[in-house]
């Protein structure tokens, strides 16, 4: 899937070059100087990878999910609840993402799912190249859900679009109520918010409905939920819409006549 | 936090562009940012000399572009220029607003030899 992306002289033409030289400069042009009218899409090399990796998906009718949010929001263990929850209705498939370590895909691997660890080093966020390598090593089964747990950071990967269906951001209630409008970005990138750790309520200050009208202001359409993944509690409607999202991959396809 | 990343995408594209249409040196680089791109402009001002450092691009002057955000009113219809995702509609209050511009991250122009 490591294909050469199309990006590139495709819409980049070259001013005046019929003529050898330049006329548009008013400085010296002993050294042939020339100016590219270029246009050219920085993103376009991750943009094409995601499309590959989208491709990949639909082939196979396979829901993708790119989970975004701070470190220590309870990503992993949402997942791992989430994965449990589905238990034989839908099988799972997990890539995680995370500077160092392998901790995330052993908690994953022992719910019995197969996962793949992407060690980004220095890096803040996952590509969708490395992913397209990754989704090669973890073969996900046609008609099942691959979970992209990113790396913990609200800022860098709302960029990188991962070839996903939806991006469904996490936030728990033992962060602010303004955390939406602190990291737009990902906010507006996202189709859904994971209100997480609703167990903690009781104990906190947290306004969910200003978190809400916080989330609105930047992405009028956005969805929130709200979850424990420790209690369990509000994750059948995540599970819910999770199908859902699931039956949309499958409309069309041909699993989606034979499925269910 | 990955402008370094994104200038060694820079890099790559002007590599791919000096193969494509034959040049050897590149003196001046236009990039075209958006207030939505998620781009520190100082950080990539900062990550490119170090990123251009012993390529063809090496010294070149960078001049970016930094364009507005725009947007639409689902509401009232406004077409209005926003500083944030997250500001109401200038006319009618209105967070329903469907921004339509403002995320470019883009190599504009080359002045190479």
């Amino acid at each position: 899937m490591c294909t050469t992306c199309g990006c590139g002289s495709d819409g980049a033409r070259i001013e005046g070059s019929a003529h050898g030289h330049h006329h548009h400069h008013d400085h010296d042009h002993g050294d042939h100087n020339r100016t590219l009218q270029l246009e050219l899409d920085i993103l376009a090399k991750n943009n094409a990878y995601a499309s590959e990796n989208r491709s990949f998906f639909a082939d196979r009718g396979v829901l993708a999910l790119n989970l975004v949010s701070s470190p220590g929001s309870g990503k992993t263990a949402l997942l791992v609840k989430t994965i449990e929850l589905l238990g034989g209705r839908l099988q799972s498939f997990v890539i995680e993402g995370d500077q160092q370590t392998t901790n995330d895909a052993d908690r994953i691997r022992a719910t019995g799912a197969p996962a793949v660890q992407i060690n980004t080093g220095k890096g803040c966020h996952l590509d969708a190249h490395t992913v397209g390598h990754a989704l090669e090593t973890l073969a996900p089964v046609e008609g099942s859900v691959v979970f992209i747990e990113n790396v913990g950071n609200l800022v860098c990967p709302a960029a990188f679009d991962l070839g996903e269906a939806h991006k469904v951001a996490i936030l728990s209630v033992t962060e602010g109520e303004d955390k939406p409008l602190k990291y737009p970005d990902m906010f507006a990138a996202s189709d859904l918010v994971l209100l997480n750790k609703t167990d903690l309520l009781p104990h906190l200050d947290f306004d969910i409905a200003a978190t809400v009208a916080n989330a609105r202001k930047v992405n009028p359409q956005i969805k929130v939920l709200q979850v424990s993944a420790r209690t369990g509690g509000g994750m059948d409607s995540w599970i819910a819409w999770l199908m859902a999202a699931r039956g949309m991959v499958l409309a069309g396809h041909p699993l989606g006549t034979a499925a269910e | 936090m990955h402008e370094m990343s994104i200038c060694e995408s820079i890099l790559d594209l002007i590599k791919e562009q000096a193969r494509a249409q034959d040049f050897s040196g590149v003196r001046r680089i236009s990039l075209e940012i958006g207030p939505l791109a998620g781009v520190e402009i100082e950080a990539l001002k900062f990550g490119f000399d170090v990123v251009m450092r012993n390529s063809l691009a090496e010294g070149a002057a960078l001049d970016i572009i930094e364009t507005e955000v725009r947007a639409t009113c689902l509401d009232c219809g406004t077409e209005a220029s926003i500083e944030e995702r997250f500001d109401p509609c200038p006319n009618c209050g209105s967070h329903n607003l469907k921004v339509t511009s403002g995320d470019e991250l883009r190599i504009k122009e080359l002045e190479v030899n």
